[in-house]
C-alpha cells in the first residue's frame, strides 16, 4: 500500500499568486494512496526540506511528490533531502506547477484545477516508482585525442601532464594542424611555428603520449570510461621504426611537381614526402595517388615503374606492400579536436552551398585565399617569405582583401560568422605592409568584429599605422584585366560604386568543419548542427562536453575558433577528462532499460533501434545446458535510458526504470476524471 | 458547444519540448490551460497505445512533441517516433479518431513561443471539432439502434434498424 506525501510549494508568490496551494494540498490529501499533504511558502528552503524529512519519518512515506518548479530545477535538491531522511531518492518526483501552470495562466480557478491534475498524475507515477541504485562502472584511465592541431596537442599535453596516458591520432603525416601553416599570429604578430613546434616536439617525446599519425578513427565501441576505439593506420609505405628521417628518399623521388597541401597548393612536393621540414614525426609518407610506381601498378604493369626511393633508403625502411593496419586502443574518454577547413569557394560545391564563381577563385591565379597568403608571407613558404604573386612572381603593389567570403551570407548557404577573418585580414594587411612599404592595401568588409583581448587595438593599428583602406561593402565581381585583377564593389558608407585595379586579391573565406566530420560524429554518437559543427551539451554551461558522456570537444570542430580559444577549450576538456579519471568508478543515472528474459522472444527489434549499441545477445539453455535460443540483454553501462527499445518491443519484455508502461498508463488514467 | 473546454493530453520528451515548455513558463507566455503534460525521456519511448489510451480515457485531443530532427538527445529516438507515427496516423481514422485531433510537432528547448503556439492552436482546433465522445458512446449505448455492435449480434438479413446503426456511428466519429 502506497503512502505518498504531497508537498505543495508557494514559491513565494510565484505559484501562490495564481494557484490556490492550500486547495491543491486539500484535494490531493483525498487522493487514494496519499498519506500526507501540506503546503508551504518555500519548499526548497531549509525549513521546507526539514518539513519533508519530518513527514517521511512520521508518516512512513513510501514516496514523495513535490508540487513546485520544473524537475530540471530542484529535483536533485528534493531527492537529496529524501535520501537524508532515509528513503530512496528515486521515489521522489516533481509535479511542475510553476513553469507549466502558475506562470502561464491567469485564471486562478483554472490554474488550481490544472495544478491538482498535475499533482495527481505524478502521485500515480510515484506509486509505481521503484527504488533504484546508482550504477557504478569502472573507468579506463586513458584518453584518446582525435586531431593533432594546436587544440589536440594542448589537450593531450594537459592530460598527460596530469598523469594519465593519452593516445593522440592525426589524419595527416605530421601533427601541427593549420597553426603550423600560419606565418605570424594575431594580435601579437609572433611567429606561429616558433610557438608551436616546441609543443609538437613535447607531445611527441612525452612518455605518456602515444602518437598515431596518418591514422583515422575506424570504429568506436563502448561508453564513458570504457571505449574501445579501432584506429586505421593508413598505409604509409615507410616503416616508422626503421626510418631516421634523413630525407634521401625525397631527394631521389622523380615526381617533383605535386601541389603541396602544406603550402596550400602554391608550392610543390615529391610523391614521398614529409609535409614540412619541422614535421613531427619526421617520417615521410608515400602518396600512392601520385607515385610513379603505384600509378604503374594500377595500370597493371608487370614490372614496377620506379623504386628510386627504396634504392636510396639505406635503412631499408621503404615498404611498398604495406597495407592499412588496424590498431585497437582501450580508453575512458575521447577528446575531439578535428578542427576546420577553409571554404573552397570554387564553382564545384556540395549540396546547399552555392560558391562564389564571380570571384574567379581557382581561375584567376592571383586570387588566393587566406591560407595561401599565410604561406606567401611565411619564411618557410614557397617564396621564402618574399611577397610575390603566384601568376608571374612579381611583387604586387595593390592588394585587395575581401572579408566575409562565404560567411554571413545565408543566400549562399552559410549564415554564421567565421570569427577569425576580421582579425587575420587586419594581420594580412600589416604583414604585407611590413614587406612592401610602398604597397597599398584595400579591405572590403561588412563589419569589423574584433572582440578579444588586444584585438580592436590590433585592427585599428592596421588602419592607423599601416594605412589599410577599409571600405564597408561587398564585392560583386573579381576578374582578370590584362596584368591586373579588377575588383568591383560597393561602398555602402559613401553610397558609391568602387573599382580597384589590384595586383592580387586575398579572400577571407569561411571556416567550415573538416570533411568527414559527420561520419566521425556518427561513430561517436555526437550530434552536429546544420553547418556540420559538432554540438556541445549546453551552449553556456557545458560548452566542451557533448551529449554522449565521455566525449568532449576542443577547438574549431565545435564552431569557428581562434588559437587562444582553441587552447582554452583544449585545457577545459583536459580538466573534464582529469576529473573523470580522478575516481576509480563512475556513477550513472540508473533510469535504464531492463529486459524480462522470461518473456523476451529474441526478435532483437530493440537492437535495431538502440542508438548506443547497448543491446547484447544472451544464450538461453535447456535443462541439459545446450543453447536453444537467444534473448536480449541491456548493458546498463551503455544504456542512456531513452526508452526507444521499450516502444518497439512486440512482447512488452523490456521496461525503462521509472518510465514503465504501468506508470505512463497510470498517469493517463489519473487524467480520466478531469 | 460554446462552453466546451477541450481536454488535451501532451506526450513530450524531457530534453527538448519539456524544457521548451519550461522556457515558455520562465518567459511568462500565457497560453490555454487545457493541456496536461506527461513527461517521457524521449519521443522514441512513446508507444502509440498511449495515444489511444488517452482518447479512451476522455481526452479530446493529443499532442506529441519532441526534439527537431537531428537534435535528439539520444541521437535517433525522434526518427523512430516519426516513422512510427507516420504509420500510426493512417490507423487513427480506422480507430474512429479524426487525425486532426492529434498534433505532432517538434519543439526545441529554445522554442518557448512555439510551444505556446502549439498549445493554443491545438486547443482552438479541437474546440471547433467538439468533444471526442465516440468511445463513450460505445459504452453508454442506450438502444440497439445506437449500438454499433448490434449488427454483429443480429443474424444477417434482419430488420433495417440494425443496418442503419453502423452508419450513425461512422457519422459520429468523423
Amino acid at each position: 500500500m502506497s503512502r505518498i506525501g504531497v508537498f505543495v510549494c508557494h514559491c513565494g508568490e510565484n505559484i501562490g499568486r495564481t494557484v490556490d496551494c492550500a486547495a491543491v494540498a486539500d484535494a490531493l490529501r483525498e487522493h487514494p494512496g496519499v498519506a500526507h499533504a501540506e503546503d508551504y511558502k518555500y519548499m526548497c528552503s531549509d525549513p521546507g526540506q526539514q518539513l519533508i524529512k519530518k513527514a517521511i519519518a512520521d508518516d512512513h512515506l513510501t514516496g514523495v511528490v513535490v508540487c513546485a518548479c520544473s524537475p530540471h530545477m530542484h529535483e536533485k535538491t528534493f531527492r537529496r533531502a529524501a535520501e537524508q531522511a532515509g528513503i530512496n531518492p528515486f521515489l521522489v518526483e516533481m509535479a511542475n506547477v510553476r513553469e507549466h501552470c502558475s506562470w502561464i495562466h491567469e485564471d486562478r480557478e483554472q490554474a488550481t484545477a490544472k495544478a491538482i491534475d498535475i499533482g495527481r498524475t505524478i502521485v500515480e507515477k510515484v506509486k509505481h516508482n521503484k527504488p533504484l541504485e546508482t550504477i557504478r562502472i569502472p573507468v579506463t584511465k586513458r584518453a584518446l585525442v582525435i586531431g593533432g592541431g594546436i587544440a589536440g596537442i594542448q589537450a593531450a599535453l594537459d592530460i598527460a601532464d596530469g598523469g594519465h596516458d593519452v593516445v593522440l591520432i592525426e589524419k595527416d603525416a605530421s601533427i601541427g594542424g593549420h597553426m603550423s601553416q600560419l606565418s605570424e599570429t594575431f594580435p601579437t604578430l609572433d611567429c606561429s611555428q616558433c610557438i608551436l613546434t616546441p609543443r609538437m616536439v613535447e607531445a611527441y617525446q612525452h612518455p605518456r603520449i602515444k602518437l598515431h599519425t596518418w591514422s583515422e578513427v575506424e570504429k568506436v565501441d563502448g561508453y564513458i570510461g570504457n571505449f574501445t576505439v579501432t584506429i586505421r593506420k593508413k598505409a604509409r609505405s615507410v616503416n616508422e621504426d626503421l626510418c631516421n628521417g634523413c630525407g634521401d628518399c625525397q631527394a631521389a623521388c622523380p615526381s617533383r611537381k605535386i601541389a603541396s597541401e602544406f603550402d596550400a597548393g602554391l608550392g610543390k612536393r615529391t610523391a614521398i614526402y614529409v609535409p614540412f621540414p619541422q614535421a613531427v614525426p619526421n617520417i615521410p609518407v608515400l602518396d600512392r595517388e601520385n607515385c610513379t610506381l603505384f600509378k604503374g601498378r594500377r595500370k597493371g604493369l608487370a614490372k614496377d615503374a620506379c623504386g628510386k626511393c627504396k634504392e636510396a633508403c639505406l635503412k631499408g625502411a621503404i615498404d611498398y606492400d604495406r597495407d592499412d593496419a588496424f590498431v585497437t586502443e582501450e580508453v575512458g574518454a575521447i577528446v575531439v579536436a578535428t578542427g576546420f577547413q577553409l571554404y573552397d569557394i570554387g564553382r564545384d560545391q556540395p549540396e546547399g552551398l552555392k560558391g562564389y564563381g564571380e570571384y574567379g577563385y581557382g581561375e584567376v591565379p592571383d586570387v588566393i585565399d587566406g591560407m595561401q597568403f599565410e604561406r606567401l608571407a611565411s619564411a618557410s613558404g614557397p617564396t621564402g617569405g618574399a611577397m610575390l604573386r603566384p601568376s608571374d612572381g612579381t611583387e604586387p603593389k595593390t592588394v585587395v582583401f575581401v572579408a566575409c567570403v562565404g560567411s554571413r551570407d545565408p543566400e549562399k548557404g552559410i549564415s554564421y560568422c567565421s570569427k577569425i577573418c576580421c582579425m587575420y585580414t587586419a594581420k594580412h594587411t600589416m604583414l604585407y605592409k611590413h614587406k612592401v612599404h610602398d604597397g597599398r592595401t584595400v579591405v572590403f568588409y561588412m563589419d569589423i568584429r574584433a572582440a578579444g583581448k588586444g584585438y580592436d587595438e590590433f585592427s585599428r593599428r592596421a588602419i592607423e599605422e599601416d594605412g589599410a583602406e577599409y571600405i564597408r561593402g561587398r564585392v560583386s565581381r573579381i576578374f582578370r584585366d590584362g596584368e591586373k585583377v579588377k575588383v568591383w564593389g560597393y561602398d555602402t558608407l559613401s553610397n558609391r560604386q568602387v573599382e580597384v585595379e589590384a595586383d592580387m586579391v586575398v579572400l577571407a573565406t569561411a571556416v567550415r568543419p573538416q570533411p568527414g566530420i559527420s561520419e566521425l560524429a556518427q561513430k561517436l554518437s555526437v550530434s552536429y548542427d546544420q553547418d556540420g559543427f559538432l554540438n556541445e551539451a549546453h551552449p553556456k554551461l557545458r560548452p566542451v562536453e557533448t551529449n554522449t558522456a565521455g566525449v568532449y570537444l576542443a577547438g574549431a570542430c565545435q564552431a569557428p575558433r581562434d588559437i587562444p580559444e582553441s587552447v582554452a577549450m583544449a585545457s577545459a576538456t583536459a580538466a573534464k577528462v582529469l576529473g573523470l579519471f580522478s575516481a576509480d568508478e563512475l556513477e550513472r543515472d540508473p533510469s535504464v532499460a531492463k529486459v524480462n528474459e522470461r518473456t523476451c522472444i529474441g526478435c532483437f527489434n530493440c537492437e535495431r533501434v538502440c542508438p548506443y549499441g547497448a543491446i547484447e545477445h544472451r544464450d538461453v539453455c535447456d535443462v541439459d545446458g545446450h543453447v536453444c535460443g537467444h534473448v536480449a540483454y541491456v548493458n546498463p553501462g551503455v544504456c542512456q535510458g531513452c526508452g526507444t527499445c521499450v516502444a518497439v518491443c512486440p512482447s512488452k519484455s523490456v521496461e525503462l526504470a521509472n518510465f514503465t508502461d504501468d506508470q505512463i498508463y497510470s498517469e493517463i488514467n489519473a487524467l480520466a476524471g478531469w | 458547444m460554446a462552453d466546451f473546454e477541450p481536454r488535451i493530453t501532451a506526450f513530450v520528451c524531457n530534453w527538448c519540448t519539456y524544457t521548451g515548455a519550461d522556457l515558455a513558463g520562465t518567459s511568462r507566455l500565457h497560453m490555454a490551460s487545457n493541456v496536461r503534460i506527461i513527461r517521457l525521456p524521449c519521443t522514441g519511448r512513446i508507444d502509440h497505445m498511449f495515444i489511444v489510451k488517452a482518447f479512451e480515457r476522455g481526452a479530446d485531443g493529443v499532442i506529441v512533441s519532441g526534439c527537431h530532427p537531428a537534435d535528439c538527445h539520444y541521437t535517433a529516438g525522434n526518427y523512430h517516433a516519426r516513422r512510427r507515427f507516420g504509420v500510426f496516423r493512417e490507423l487513427l481514422s480506422f480507430l474512429g479518431i479524426d487525425p486532426k485531433r492529434v498534433t505532432f510537432s517538434w519543439v526545441s528547448a529554445s522554442e518557448g513561443g512555439k510551444w505556446a503556439d502549439v498549445v493554443n492552436s491545438t486547443v482552438e482546433r479541437v474546440r471547433t471539432m467538439g468533444p471526442f465522445d465516440s468511445y463513450h458512446g460505445l459504452v453508454g449505448a442506450a438502444s440497439p439502434a445506437d449500438d454499433p455492435f448490434a449488427s454483429f449480434e443480429t443474424p444477417a438479413g434482419a430488420t433495417g434498424d440494425s443496418a442503419a446503426a453502423p452508419a450513425s456511428h461512422t457519422g459520429g466519429a468523423s
